[in-house]
């Protein structure tokens, strides 16, 4: 039974629609990263799958239990961490957590224990007792995700578990993450708008744009998508360079400025055979850099204003390309 | 019931660690009473009963402190909502009536509380202890004006997107119920035309109320006072229960 499976998903408010027909299966233990810039549709996702709004059509799953038909087996099986704060300031993190747990029907002498374990968890039992008030906001997340967990649920959502976070926090907040997923078996479905942070924590990621999927896949398979490494070389004869590279493990080639733009598979192994083969031609090669693509790559390639603008075009070339390689 | 409980101790621990709003929220009933009630007092004699105006006035003011501190407590959720706390409730498997009714029996403690110390600070200022069962009818009608107001207030804050429209409600809703309850004046001493308004006021009965329970007399029958209060407050926590439950978030 997939953790979360969610069918033809849709919400549209009055001519809007936030999400469009989206589609996705989430194993358990998995962590999965809904990527997409603001607006993009998810937060509205998760409402709905956090039975906090009712879909306009298509439906859902959480372990097993139908997001429409079974309301509060779908909460019991759910955590939240929502995008905005939702403490109670003007209580401590133990009454925080206390409030949970009694909400979420957990004994008295079971809960009392699990929060202690929780709070040391994110390393916060030196100040449970504090007003959350007083906490920096890298503190609070962490006593909100804390808090998500009390219950045991098997599915923890996070919607953009680190924005406005400082690098150093966000990092922290990563290893948290990690750890909840490894130690406990949590499945996790979190939203953000950092490549890092999906390239970093997630199995799968989905790019959502306008409401719709538009490309899942393992953060590697899709930055495998563009072709390979990106190897740019710059010469004082761009021409030159670009003419000579008819070698069939080049995807694509592209040229910027003074420089050539080449992607392939494996770049390492073929940087000899592009230096020897240029040198042979007598062509200067002024610098070469090679980079693995990022998830920026793929989220410029697949959203980016200019590349959206000829989206079916420049998507087919690429695969065509792409074929060629193989 | 746990459930409840739950939501009902988050409020009174919320309650307790306001000590400015406890005070703040005393300053304006305390106010009221000093200076109309020992202000007036030689001035204006009750005509039927023959009370002082001090007198008069405490279960006036009592039933003000605890409507002012409920019909507040039940339009704090908009603050909730706004907070994000709302949601941690409601994403929980609670239902939403058990939600909202911790909320109202929170919001009516401590509405109680507040009526209780202004009850208690009149003791000292002058007046007179009548019997254990006046006060306890008294603690009664504190309590009904307490579940009824803070049901109000939420159905109130289940309409509303915003704390903008609180002036609002304070000025055209919670001062009209207080005016118009005869917390102030003998409802008798009113011209004709505005006695049917008086009565049409579910304050009103709460005041008559606690003005039998601390003085012994009321100008309305205590028993009819009783009914017509319970059920307002029995009609206020559905209605509340019926709007809340469609709020969204």
């Amino acid at each position: 039974m997939p953790a979360i499976a969610a069918e033809n998903l849709t919400k549209t408010f009055g001519d809007f629609t936030a999400v469009d027909r989206i589609s996705f299966t989430i194993e358990e233990g998995e962590i999965f990263g809904l990527l997409g810039p603001n607006g993009a549709g998810k937060t509205t996702t998760i409402s709905m799958l956090s039975t906090m709004l009712r879909p306009t059509a298509g439906k859902a799953s959480i372990n097993g239990y139908d997001i429409h038909g079974d309301q509060d087996g779908v909460r019991k099986s759910i955590g939240i961490v929502f995008q905005d704060q939702s403490l109670d300031e003007e209580l401590t993190a133990y009454e925080n957590m206390d409030f949970h747990g009694r909400l979420y029907r957990i004994p008295g002498e079971q809960r009392r224990a699990k929060i202690a374990g929780l709070l040391a968890l994110v390393g916060l039992q030196d100040r449970r007792h504090d007003l959350v008030k007083t906490y920096s906001g890298g503190m609070r997340r962490r006593l909100e995700i804390a808090r998500g967990l009390l219950h045991e649920p098997k599915v923890l959502f996070l919607d953009e578990p680190t924005l406005g976070l400082d690098p150093q926090t966000r990092n922290h907040l990563w290893e948290y993450i990690e750890r909840l997923n490894e130690e406990k078996g949590v499945t996790i479905i979190l939203t953000t708008h950092y490549m890092e942070e999906a390239d970093r924590l997630c199995d799968r990621v989905a790019i959502i744009d306008h409401g719709g999927i538009i490309a899942m896949d393992t953060p590697q398979a899709l930055k495998n998508q563009i072709g390979g490494d990106v190897v740019t070389i710059h010469s004082p004869d761009p021409d030159a360079v670009a003419g000579s590279m008819d070698a069939p493990w080049i995807a694509h080639i592209e040229r910027r400025d003074g420089s050539v733009v080449l992607s392939m598979q494996d770049a390492e192994q073929h940087i000899p055979g592009i230096v020897t083969g240029l040198v042979s031609r007598d062509i200067g090669i002024t610098s070469l850099s090679v980079h693995k693509p990022t998830l920026e790559d793929v989220f410029l390639h697949f959203t980016g204003r200019s590349i959206r603008e000829e989206a079916v075009s420049g998507r087919d070339v690429m695969r065509l390309y792409h074929r060629m390689g193989r | 019931m746990d459930i409840i409980y739950t939501i009902w101790l988050r409020n009174i621990k919320r309650y307790l660690r306001s000590k400015s709003r406890i005070i703040g929220s005393l300053g304006m009933p305390l106010f009221l009473l000093l200076v109309l009630g020992l202000g007036l007092n030689s001035v204006v004699q009750i005509p039927d009963t023959g009370q002082g105006y001090f007198e008069f006035i405490i279960p006036g003011i009592v039933a003000m402190s605890v409507l002012f501190t409920s019909v507040f407590a039940g339009i704090q959720i908009i603050w909730d909502r706004q907070f994000g706390f709302l949601k941690e409730t409601l994403v929980a498997p609670v239902s939403r009536l058990e939600i909202m009714l911790g909320q109202t029996f929170g919001g009516a403690s401590t509405a109680f509380v507040q009526g209780l110390i202004i009850l208690v600070l009149s003791l000292f200022i002058g007046l007179s202890f009548s019997s254990a069962a006046g006060f306890v009818i008294a603690f009664l009608f504190m309590v009904l004006i307490g579940i009824a107001f803070t049901a109000l207030g939420i159905a109130i804050a289940s309409r509303m997107e915003d704390m903008h429209g609180f002036q609002l409600i304070m000025n055209f809703v919670v001062f009209p119920i207080f005016g118009l309850s005869g917390a102030l004046f003998p409802i008798s001493s009113l011209p004709g035309w505005v006695q049917p308004l008086t009565m049409l006021d579910p304050l009103t009965y709460g005041v008559e109320g606690i003005r039998y329970g601390l003085t012994g007399t009321a100008q309305i029958n205590p028993a009819v006072c009783f009914v017509v209060l319970a059920a307002f407050s029995a009609f206020m926590t559905v209605v509340g229960a019926w709007l809340f439950r469609k709020m969204s978030i």
